[in-house]
């Protein structure tokens, strides 16, 4: 039955290239912990890439109690937290994977920089990285303000005054973040919730896709 | 696009309808040496590598729940900010002289950014075909300090930090259950008591008042002789209002 449906589909859309590609491409031994145990350093990216997809769904299911109003933030994180079957564990699991997902994506960056797999011809998957690096600490801060806790405020204060020290821009890009060129408040948490759940994510979906079609292009670096 | 005669297709589309690819994996010959095929064999070992990564990642999430503060109070203003902890160099870099006041803008903006910049560069200073860290001495030498001074920054940021201090001031202060119009809420209001310990007993200046397990006989000391920081004399109604007070303190428990 099953065979059948993929039968199917494969005559009208071809599918078997597409994901064969992915199945049956070899990996070399000096990647392999099963070889040598060094090439656990290989792991690091998809480690960050297992707590990116943790980050989603946890993620996913927090909107599904957050409001993002000032009134009621708090208080809906606090019943999350204290009153909702596992929501403590949904909330820790999304807030130690950002941590985590940092750390990982660090020990990744430090492993492709040290065995100089960002050389030609890999020189664009190398800025990609960079760009998703910058995207994963932008999730970081806006996620932050998010609880609307006493550290969020005050912490989002603080960078909210050092994106406006920016020369010639820095206040239009406060107003743009902040919604307001003084107030910190109910204008700050809605925009800092939608470029945490919807632009943030939405460009880091875009480069993740980059950096994996490199690979999948090029190939993993050969041993050194 | 190969279209060549004779060629038929799928309807009006562009998917050859002959000639598909056959849905069956590679012959493990084709995997010369220790290489290994992506799908299943890697990707299992990749598998229980996240298994054992996620048990970790669930112990730290079971053993420490996810810290939450207090609702966020604009008009809080002794509150002392610190970020999460992987912008703790950043917060330490612009306590430093040359990168804070008026050149606040090399701390805030020059240094990360000169950091970001030269990260994203580094495939076009580095062109040598040289992989090996050791034969190219000056990138791993750049690296190396990058991160020790990232390293050394958040040590001093996190040693530097009073994180008791930190602590209390984000703390949930559960709220008392009191009645506005009794004799010695009224008492309260009108002493100096409440610009410094809150008009719901929450705090300020002084801590909160709400389960402090003092005695009335205490209150009575605390209010005439000072506690820690609180000077001594504050109190300056009569004596029977004191004790009125020190009665209705002592008993202000968190409500359910």
């Amino acid at each position: 039955m099953l065979n059948k449906i993929y039968d199917w589909v494969d005559e009208r859309l071809d599918i078997t290239p597409i994901w064969r590609d992915i199945a049956d491409h070899e990996v070399p031994e000096h990647v392999n912990p099963a070889h040598h145990f060094s090439a656990f350093i290989y792991c690091f990216g998809g480690l960050t890439f297992f707590v990116t997809v943790i980050q989603i769904l946890s993620g996913m299911f927090l909107t599904m109690y957050y409001t993002p109003d000032i009134e009621n933030a708090w208080k809906s994180v606090y019943y999350l937290q204290n009153e909702v079957a596992f929501g403590e564990i949904v909330r820790g699991m999304h807030h130690w994977g950002a941590s985590l997902v940092i750390v990982m994506m660090f020990l990744h960056t430090l492993r492709v920089f040290f065995t100089g797999s960002y050389k030609k011809p890999r020189e664009l998957n190398w800025v990609v990285g960079v760009l998703i690096f910058v995207t994963m600490l932008g999730l970081g801060f806006t996620g932050y303000l998010l609880p609307w806790d006493m550290k969020a405020l005050f912490a989002t204060k603080v960078g909210i005054e050092i994106a406006a020290s920016v020369p010639f821009i820095g206040e239009q890009i406060k107003i743009l973040l902040a919604g307001d060129s003084t107030i910190l408040g109910a204008q700050t948490l809605t925009r800092f919730f939608a470029i945490h759940v919807f632009f943030l994510p939405a460009a880091l979906l875009g480069l993740l896709a980059a950096h994996f079609i490199m690979i999948r292009r090029q190939g993993i670096s050969g041993p050194l | 696009m190969h279209r060549g005669k004779g060629m038929k297709f799928v309807g009006d589309s562009r998917i050859k309808a002959e000639g598909k690819m056959p849905n069956v994996p590679k012959d493990y010959s084709e995997y010369p040496g220790k290489t290994e095929a992506f799908w299943p064999n890697f990707l299992l070992k990749e598998w229980m590598i996240g298994a054992v990564f996620l048990i970790g990642y669930l112990i730290v999430t079971v053993a420490h729940p996810s810290p939450l503060e207090r609702q966020a109070d604009p008009t809080d203003t002794t509150y002392i900010p610190v970020p999460d902890w992987y912008f703790l160099f950043m917060y330490q870099l612009l306590k430093y002289e040359f990168a804070s006041g008026p050149y606040n803008v090399i701390g805030a903006i020059v240094i990360p950014g000169l950091a970001v910049g030269a990260l994203m560069l580094v495939p076009f200073m580095d062109t040598s075909k040289e992989r090996r860290p050791f034969k190219r001495p000056l990138p791993t030498a750049f690296m190396l300090l990058a991160f020790a001074s990232i390293f050394y920054l958040t040590w001093e940021s996190v040693a530097n930090h009073d994180w008791e201090k930190a602590k209390a001031q984000g703390a949930i202060v559960e709220e008392a259950q009191f009645d506005p119009e009794s004799e010695g809420y009224q008492i309260y209001a009108g002493s100096s008591c409440i610009g410094c310990h809150g008009d719901a007993f929450q705090g300020g200046l002084g801590p909160a008042l709400i389960d402090s397990g003092h005695t009335p006989e205490e209150i009575i000391d605390i209010a005439h002789n000072g506690i820690g920081t609180m000077p001594a004399d504050q109190w300056k109604g009569s004596d029977e209002e004191l004790e009125v007070l020190a009665e209705f303190l002592a008993g202000l428990k968190t409500g359910e």
